[in-house]
Formats: structure tokens, C-alpha cells, sequence
């Protein structure tokens, strides 16, 4: 995304340009320009921009894409991780 | 309006008054939750049987957005159930998702009320939706449109053609600042349980328990908060550093230097280290909560970057205490 970047070398997506069919539905779905076609299949050119929110993994025909997806939201993980020492907060956190 | 399967209401476009508050204050977290709509079919205009369906969230500020930008339009609105959630956070959790839609095309009869097989969705909410098996379950073709509801018009009278720009994810001031409120209003909850046992502990470090040392303390907490949960959101992309908790921690740091270069004579350094301490670490917290409400932060880059900053800021927080309890023991 442009003017943004968060961390490098995090993002859990995986391509297996094997299975891949080069439909192009990853290309669609995905906000923010991870994927290109190329020679008929998809490619990852940019890995750092992917925000793990999943839409790939969940359209892809064949299942040529795995990403661990979720939500990127400190305060949820905070709140999951002291419902662990069952410590609970009402529930109002920025996120979602 | 009377249709195939019965009545559909129609639904104007202007906004009123009313529509404007609560939006408002849904920003400010007032009724947040029960801010909805009925889900199911509407009309915009006048529809006729090949007009396009648009699908969203029944989020009341979603589907605002949508007939207002709707006006002088004639679609089809389906509206999912999504308990009050906007189409990008319940597509995250599922139920902005293909069984939802899947249920709701069946109980409005859409198959019906339309004459072709086509959906338009919004792009955020395909993390919830498998356009394929929607095809398969119900014989609906699913279109990503844009990302954002805005853009639709443009979208129609393309020819339904998705242009770069429509793809293309922003997060301009404008709307990074109308998320402000909900983080400022997470902040200022901390004040009490946070906030004031410090400030008190800085009262009583003085010999006698002072008044305008306590609020002077809570002040500067305040402006932590405003430091980590707005002035940071506001400044994003231009606060250095990848890490939402160091761009807060810069700022904390930048503001309390400003503060106290001036107050070094009044001041002891070891009061002034804790004052620091906590600005620091409460502005980088609130900044990092604000990871919650930015489209592009991944859940596995929000999970590094709290396992090396949660230790940081709780060790300076753990300092600023140490400093507080010896100022009151030695006093
Ligand atoms: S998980 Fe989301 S952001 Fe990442 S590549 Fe897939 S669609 Fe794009
Ligand atoms: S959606 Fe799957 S099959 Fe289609 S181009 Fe992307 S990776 Fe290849």
C-alpha cells in the first residue's frame, strides 16, 4: 500500500505455483497487489505487503495458497492471551 | 415495492438528521453495537429485474454509505446479517461469509426478484466469501467490485470494470482520523486504573501527599494517551520506524523532551527519568493498539513486534515504579 509498510519477512502466505491453474482469482481478491500472473501462474512479488486477511487461500480453486489468517490487532491478542490466565476484560477493544 | 416474492422495501437515499448523529456517534462508540439494520432484500430506486445486486454488511454505516451513494441509482440491495459488524471485520470472523449469503439469497428469494446471476460485492469481503462455492450452492456468480463503496457508481458506469485505482487500498488522513475516537476513548480508560495510582504515587513522593502534584502527573499521563491513540494514527506515515510502538515511542520521547528541557531546574532527574519512562512506554502501547484498525497490519507482524516491545515497555514502566516508591520512602 502506498506510504505504508509494515514489517518485512513475516507473512505466512505460501504459493504452490504447481497446483496452480492461473485463474486469477488471488489477483482479484487480493487488497493490496500481492500477486502477479506470470507465464500463466501466479507469482508473489510482493510478500510484505500481505496483511494475512486470508481472501486468497479462501478463493483459490486448486488450494495453491496456504496463509495462517487472522486479524492484525494487538489488543485482541492481548485480550486472548489473559482469557488464558482467565483474566477478562469487557469485551471493547479497538478491534474487531 | 411489490415484487415476485412479495414486498420489497425501497429506501431512500438522503441521509437525515438522525442518520448523521448516529453515525457519529457510533465513531464515539455510543450504541455501537446496536447500531443495525433488518437484514435482507431493499430497494434503491427503482429496480427492475435485471438491475445489479450489490451485497453488505447490516452495519448501519455501511449500508448508509451505500444508498447515499446509491442516490438516483436503481439496485438491489441484499443485506447480510453480520450483527452489527462492517463488512471488512465480519468477513475476518465469518460471518460476512458464504454460508450467510448462501442462507440469505435462499430467504429472499433473489432468484426470483432478478432476472440474471449476478452478485457485487465489496473486494474487503472476500476473506469471507468463496466466490465458487457460492456459485455452486446457489448458481449466483460472485464479482469482487471495489474496495470501496464509494467508487461504486464509477464501477456500473464502467461496465462493471474494476480499474487499478478501484484495488488499490488507502488509508488517507481523513480516514484514519475518523477512527480516532474509538482509540482515544480506549486510552482514557486506562486513566483511572492507570494513570491516577501513579499520579498519586508522584503526589506522596513529595513529603506530604500535593494536590497539584498529583494533577500535574495525570496531565502528563493524559497526554500519553493522546500521544500513542491520536497524535500517532494522525502522523502514521510520517513517524519513523515499521513498528506502530516505536513511531509511538518516538513521539512520546519527542513530546516529553519538549516538555521538560525546560523544567530541568524544577525538576529532579530521577522524577524527569520517570516521567519519561511512562510517557514513553504508555505512548507506544496506545500506538500499537492502534495495529487493530489499520488495513495492512498482519496478524504475525503484530505478534513480532509485541514480543519485542511488550518487555521494553513494561521494563521502563517497572523503573518509573521503582523511582516513584524510593521517592516515597526516602521522603
Ligand atoms: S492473505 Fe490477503 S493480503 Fe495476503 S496475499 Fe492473500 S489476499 Fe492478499
Ligand atoms: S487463485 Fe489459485 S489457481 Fe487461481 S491464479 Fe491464484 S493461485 Fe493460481
Amino acid at each position: 500500500m502506498k506510504g505504508f509498510r509494515y514489517l518485512s519477512n513475516v507473512a505466512t502466505l505460501r504459493l504452490d505455483r504447481e497446483t496452480c491453474v492461473g485463474c486469477g482469482l488471488c489477483l482479484t481478491v487480493c487488497p493490496h497487489n500481492v500477486f502477479t500472473l506470470q507465464a500463466g501462474k501466479a507469482s508473489i512479488i510482493d510478500l510484505d505487503s500481505c496483511m494475512e486477511c486470508g481472501a486468497c487461500a479462501l478463493n483459490c480453486p486448486v488450494k495453491a495458497i496456504v496463509v495462517d489468517a487472522g486479524v492484525g490487532c494487538a489488543s485482541g491478542m492481548i485480550n486472548q492471551w489473559l482469557a488464558g490466565f482467565n483474566i477478562r476484560f469487557r469485551k471493547d477493544s479497538g478491534c474487531c | 415495492m411489490v415484487t415476485a416474492t412479495g414486498r420489497v422495501a425501497v429506501i431512500s437515499g438522503d441521509l437525515g438528521v438522525s442518520d448523521r448523529l448516529g453515525g457519529w456517534k457510533a465513531r464515539w462508540g455510543i450504541g455501537r453495537m446496536s447500531y443495525i439494520v433488518p437484514p435482507g432484500l431493499y430497494a434503491i430506486g427503482s429496480p427492475g429485474q435485471d438491475a445489479p445486486v450489490l451485497v453488505t454488511a447490516n452495519y448501519k454505516m455501511s449500508y448508509d454509505l451505500v444508498r447515499s451513494t446509491m442516490k438516483g441509482h436503481a439496485v438491489w440491495l441484499l443485506v447480510l446479517e453480520t450483527y452489527g459488524i462492517n463488512v471488512w471485520c465480519a468477513a475476518g470472523k465469518g460471518t460476512f461469509g458464504t454460508g450467510e449469503l448462501v442462507r440469505r439469497i435462499g430467504l429472499s428469494g433473489l432468484e426470483k426478484v432478478v432476472s440474471h446471476r449476478q452478485l457485487l460485492l465489496p473486494i474487503m469481503g472476500a476473506a469471507g466469501v468463496k466466490a465458487i462455492e457460492v456459485k455452486k450452492r446457489t448458481g449466483f456468480d460472485v464479482r469482487f467490485a471495489t474496495l470501496r463503496i464509494q467508487d461504486l457508481p464509477e464501477y456500473l458506469e464502467n461496465g462493471m470494470l474494476t480499474t487499478p485505482a478501484m484495488r488499490e487500498l488507502t488509508f488517507c488522513l481523513g480516514e484514519r482520523l475518523v477512527l480516532v475516537p474509538m482509540e482515544l476513548l480506549i486510552g482514557l480508560k486506562s486513566v483511572l486504573f492507570v494513570g491516577a495510582p501513579l499520579a498519586a504515587a508522584y503526589g506522596v513522593a513529595g513529603a506530604d501527599f500535593s494536590l497539584i502534584r498529583f494533577w500535574e502527573a495525570l496531565l502528563l499521563y493524559l497526554l500519553a494517551v493522546v500521544c500513542g491513540s491520536v497524535l500517532t494514527p494522525l502522523l502514521l506515515p510520517l513517524l519513523p520506524g515499521r513498528m506502530f510502538s516505536i513511531k509511538g515511542a518516538v513521539l512520546g520521547a519527542a513530546v516529553s523532551a519538549a516538555i521538560f528541557a525546560p523544567l530541568t531546574d524544577s525538576l529532579t532527574r530521577r522524577e524527569i527519568c520517570a516521567f519519561v519512562c511512562v510517557i514513553t512506554s504508555v505512548s507506544a502501547f496506545y500506538a500499537m493498539n492502534f495495529t487493530g484498525s489499520t488495513p495492512y497490519t498482519s496478524p504475525s507482524g503484530v505478534r513480532r513486534e509485541m514480543g519485542r516491545s511488550l518487555p521494553l515497555m513494561a521494563g521502563a514502566l517497572g523503573v518509573a515504579v521503582a523511582i516513584l516508591l524510593a521517592g516515597i520512602f526516602t521522603a
